[in-house]
Parts: structure tokens; sequence; C-alpha cells
């Protein structure tokens, strides 16, 4: 190995010493509720990745589908079968196939939402607080008249008059990008916020004046010297968004708004299944409905701990 | 009285770098519009610098020594270009600086220009490393072609303000005060400049640290032939590094002159204050007199001269009317009463 070579592991090796010589790796370890919950959203957002290789059906392709299956019920009831262990909807579908492919898209439609409402609070957070004035001001008003208003509402506005917007034949097409900058957009205000925050502090303190004085211009002081030190908030929120956003994708996919009917999201499964509730099908409503609460309980559960572990105020 | 004689001049005739001129910086503090609606209130304005003008010849260290809160730091805020100044000049060698069209004349000097802060645990980025902080001017302004030549250069400016190369892998945290204090110096120098505004250096330090960080700024200064405008409260360190030194109080300079004529003969009331409550190890014994009251509030300063309410030698001129500067060899004083030749 070359000079350089080592040198690159030599820092690897040093940085993974220490993470795990660090307080947050020690706070992790000293809780059992969150190794669980970082063990199950590990393995669901591995499952949703690997989807097409755990699977025996590909639930969103109508022709692997048949309708004699239908309503099949799990496993260890009578006239269950290995094929559907546990159990298939009307349209025969496999519903541990289309629970696992209900995760992709769930864990998909959340983190991509997250990502970008990241992007576009945390710069909007950025120049309002750093800039300060009038853009502070209108920035800041409207984020507050949208925090003013349920997020599922602002999701529900702008779904709708996108929907009114586009032709018919490509709602379908464009339904999942739709649903995800609605949710982006509901949660952007959160992450401005807690920025502009944390910019207020970090601004006035004298390695940010420094910087002015060797003249960088602001908007390399907001990247390099304001940004890497208020991210840590932004982690938390950011895990606790995605829970949010992953609920509100299965509330529009359940209200029927969300993504189409032929390629089902838990939301969607779980709307399709209470229809057949009452008729004795509960399998259908309750396997995914187990699964989104346990993935938003796990989620919910890290975002919980990230923001103790961060806290210092609580070490 | 005129505008001439109130610009200290000692350094006019010499090589001048700096030139403040009847500088203002003013602050509005006022409470939020509705408040000032509801209950009545007026406007508020800070004079935090009210008319300062001083003159820093090249290799020279000007010192502002004062109480807190009288504008020394604002002084230096508007040297280095943090704040625009209200009112009034800056030129720094021959270049005005602090116009409204002076913003690309700042853009040229500015990589002549350095600060070091107060507070070594503020003024360093706490999630850099060292070699990033020391080098962020070099790299601001591109002095340096590549990555090799800025780290060997980082090296050198950190063995040259006593630390090691190999700190350069580092993170502040992991330094003690004065260590990051000598941090700070060596990325003020990485720009090489020629002017080094320092607001209180070593305030926040050991008393044995401050002594090793003052002796490295002096040496510094006489291997670089830097200028330094010197900002601090403590007068034993301004005794120490200067060779002119001004006096502040509530915005305006009281008095001015080179450091052994006003540590010897001070002739402003308030400086006479401020040297007698200096402990004196060799006048053990010595009667000392407490600097007493507090500064006024600047937002509602007094009439008159500001220090008059604290001033054993004020009288009915003095609650009327503002004084001015005038000279006595090569120092400057603003006393009704040493004009009057009440006060020797």
């Amino acid at each position: 190995m070359s000079v350089a070579e080592l040198d690159a592991v030599g820092r690897v090796t040093d940085l993974v010493r220490r993470c795990l010589d660090s307080d947050i790796y020690f706070s992790f370890k000293s809780s059992k509720i969150t190794m669980i919950a970082a063990a199950v959203t590990a393995a669901m957002f591995l499952a949703a990745v690997f989807a097409p290789l755990i699977t025996p059906q590909n639930p969103y392709d109508p022709a692997a589908l048949d309708l004699m299956d239908s309503f099949s019920p799990p496993v260890w009831i009578e006239e269950g079968t290995w094929t559907y262990f546990l159990g298939s909807d009307d349209q025969g579908r496999d519903l541990y196939s289309a629970i696992i492919y209900g995760l992709r898209l769930s864990l998909g439609v959340g983190f991509a939402a997250v990502i970008i409402a990241m992007l576009m609070g945390v710069s909007l957070g950025l120049i309002s607080g750093y800039i300060g004035g009038t853009l502070d001001a209108v920035i800041m008003r409207i984020a507050d008249v949208q925090i003013s208003f349920p997020a599922i509402l602002i999701v529900l506005l702008i779904d709708g008059v996108v929907r009114g917007i586009l032709p018919n034949e490509r709602h379908d097409d464009l339904a999942l990008v739709v649903i995800t900058f609605a949710l982006a957009f509901s949660a952007w205000p959160q992450f401005a916020r807690t920025v502009r925050g944390s910019t207020l502090v970090e601004k006035n303190k004298e390695y940010v004046q420094a910087a002015r004085v060797i003249g960088r211009s602001p908007l390399w002081i907001m990247a390099g010297h304001v940004l890497p030190n208020v991210m840590g908030p932004v982690l938390v929120i950011a895990t606790i968004s995605l829970a949010v956003a992953i609920l509100g994708e299965a509330t529009l996919s359940f209200l029927g708004v969300g993504v189409p009917p032929t390629e089902p999201s838990l939301g969607t499964l779980i709307n399709n299944g209470q229809n057949f509730l009452f008729s004795g099908e509960w399998w259908i409503v309750i396997f995914p409905g187990i699964a989104l609460a346990t993935l938003v309980l796990a989620v919910n559960l890290l975002g919980d701990w990230l923001r103790d572990a961060l806290n210092p105020k609580l070490r | 009285m005129t505008e001439a004689a109130q610009v200290p001049t000692e350094a006019a005739g010499a090589d001048l770098l700096l030139r403040a001129h009847d500088l203002k910086r003013y602050f509005d503090v006022s409470p939020p519009f509705l408040n000032r609606v509801i209950e009545r209130l007026p406007r508020a304005i800070v004079k935090a610098v009210d008319g300062v003008s001083f003159d820093i010849g090249r290799g020279e260290t000007f010192s502002l020594v004062g109480e807190s809160g009288c504008g020394k730091s604002t002084v230096a805020r508007l040297v280095v270009g943090l704040y625009q100044p209200t009112a009034g000049g800056i030129t720094f060698d021959g270049i005005d600086v602090a116009g409204q069209t002076a913003a690309e004349a700042r853009q040229n000097v500015q990589s002549r220009m350095q600060m070091i802060f107060q507070d070594p645990y503020a003024s360093l980025n706490p999630r850099w490393r060292v070699a990033n902080i020391v080098a962020e001017p070099i790299r601001a302004r591109g002095l340096l072609p590549s990555n090799r030549e800025v780290k060997a250069r980082v090296g050198e400016l950190l063995t040259q303000v006593g630390l090691s190369p190999a700190d350069s892998e580092k993170y502040p945290h992991e330094f003690s005060g004065g260590q990051r204090q000598r941090i700070s110096i060596a990325r003020a120098l990485a720009g090489s400049p020629d002017f080094l505004v320092c607001d209180e250096p070593t305030s926040a330090l050991d008393v044995s640290v401050q002594a090793q960080i003052l002796n490295l700024m002096k040496e510094l200064q006489r291997q670089y032939h830097l200028t330094y405008l010197f900002i601090s409260h403590d007068l034993a360190v301004v005794y120490h590094v200067s060779t002119t030194v001004g006096v502040m109080y509530l915005g305006r300079l009281v008095e001015w002159a080179p450091t052994q004529t006003l540590f010897n003969q001070p002739r402003h009331p308030y400086t006479r204050m401020l040297l007698d409550a200096i402990p004196d190890l060799e006048m053990t014994g010595r009667q000392r007199i407490p600097v007493a009251g507090e500064v006024p509030s600047p937002i509602n300063p007094p009439s008159g001269c500001p220090f008059h309410p604290r001033c054993p030698h004020a009288d009915d001129r003095c609650r009327a009317e503002m004084p001015t500067a005038h000279a006595t060899g090569d120092s400057h004083v603003a006393c009704h009463a040493v004009d009057d030749g009440r006060l020797s």
C-alpha cells in the first residue's frame, strides 16, 4: 500500500475508534430499547432495499396475481397455505410480498420527502438567520402561516391543486413525486425554524467574525462555518420527520389520494383491508397495520434517543 | 479649537499606517415598534463610539484602554470592517476604507489586516481541524497553489507560535486557552498581514500564560514589523506592549499620549483614577484609591463632560459643556479642569 492509502486507512480506523469511544455510542449501548429499535429499523430498511430478492411474488405485476388464490388466510388457520403464509388479499396478492414492497414505498417516499424538506428548511433557515432583516421576516412569517395549518391539510391542498393542473392520464405516473414533494413542503418550516435559531447564536460567535475579517463571502461562511455547527438538532428533527412523513404517506394512501392502487403502499393495503374487516378477512388489514406501526414506532424511538443523546443538558 | 487640533499628530509626520478621523458608531436599541407605540417609549440610540480620532504609525502599538462598555471593542470592529461607521472616516495606508464608496478599497486592504479575538474558546470553529483553521486566510485568498505547500506553511506557522506541526491534525477542544490563542495568532499571521487588531487577546488567560502570549506578540511584531491596535482594560498589559495609549470613556478618547508620558504624568482625572487603582508592589502601604462610581448609561449620557458625575474636579462648566482635546507636548487631553489650570 502507498503512503497515502495507509494514511487513509489510518484515518478511517481512527474515525471508527473515535465513534466507538464516543458518548453517543455509549448511550446507544446502554439503552436496550434503542438497540432493538435500531435493529428493527435496519431490518426493515434492508428488507425494503432487497425486496425483489426476498419476496416470492411481485405484487405490482398483475400477471403474477392469481384471483383463484384471493382471500387465502394465514398459514396457521385452516385452509392457509405456505405459499401465502400471511394470507392474500382480494386480488390474490401475497400479503407478505405486498408488505415488503409497501415498506419499500413508504421508506422511499419518507426518505425522499425528509431530504427535500431538510435541504429546503436548512438553507432557508441559514439564510434567514444569517442575513436577517426583511428577508428573515418574510421567510419566517411564511413558515408561521404554514405551521398554523395541519400538515395533512397542506399536503391535501398541494395534491389537489396538482391533480387539477395535470391531465388525468399523468396522475398515476406522477403520484409518487407529487406526494413526496407535498410531504416535504409540509415539513420544511420545522427545519427552518430550528436552523434559524441555532444560526442566530452561531453567527455572533467570534469564529464567524474571524472568517468575515479573513474576507470570506457570506455564502461561504454559512456553508463552511455555520452549517456544521447547526446540524446536530437537524438530525434529530430529520429522524422524527421521517416517522411523520411515513405516516403522512400512509394517511394519504388510506384516503385514496396517495399512490395508485396498482402499486399498493402500506396505507393502500390498510385501506383495502378495512373493507373486508367485518366479513372475516381480518389479516388483510392487520398485518400491514402491524408493519406500519412497528416501523413508525422504531423510527420514533430512534429519534427520541438521538434527541436525548445529543442534548448536552441530559448527559 | 480647529478640527486639526483634535487629531493626534505624534505619528502624522512619521510613517502613518492607519488614521481614524472623528469615528462614530451608533446602535439603535429601540424597543420594537408596537412597544414604542403602546408604552410610549422613545427611540433609544447607544452612541457606542462618538467622535474618536487617532493615528497609528507603522510598527507602533496603539492601545485603547477603558472600562467595560466604553466602546473600545466597537472601535476595533470598525477598524477591521465588521461594522460600518455611522460617521467619520478610516484611512489605511492612505486609502479610504470606511466611506460609502469604499467597499472595493476595503476588499483590497482587508488582506493586510487581521484580528485576534478575546475568547479563545469561541474564536476557533469547533468542527474544524487546526490545519484548516490556520490555513483559512491562505485558502481564502489563494496565496499558495498546492495543498502540500499550504500544509508546509501551516506547520511553519505553528512552530513559530510555539506549537508543533503535528498539532494541525487536532481539533480546537484538545488545546488549552493559551494554546488556542496561539492558534489564533498563527491564523492571523497566515495571510501575512501588516496590521493586527487585538481585542483583549489576553483577558481570558491566566496571568502566567498572558505574559507568554504578550512576549510572543512582541517578538512577532519585531520580526515582521507588525503594527498593532491593542484593546485592553488591563493597564499592566498595556504598559508592557504599547508605544501610544489612548484612554476611552463613554465612546470618546479623553486622553492619549506616548506610554511613558501617560503613565508618568497622567493628566485627565479619569486616567489618574485608573492608574491610582493599580496595585503597586514597590509602594506598599500607599493608600489606593478605588475607581469610584460606574460608567453611566450610554443611552442617556450625562450632559457636558460625560465624566463629570464621577469627577472630583467637576464644576459648572464641566456639567454644561463638552470638553475638546488640546495638545500639550505630545500628550492630548480633553478636560476643562486641565484647560482652566485647575488641574495641572
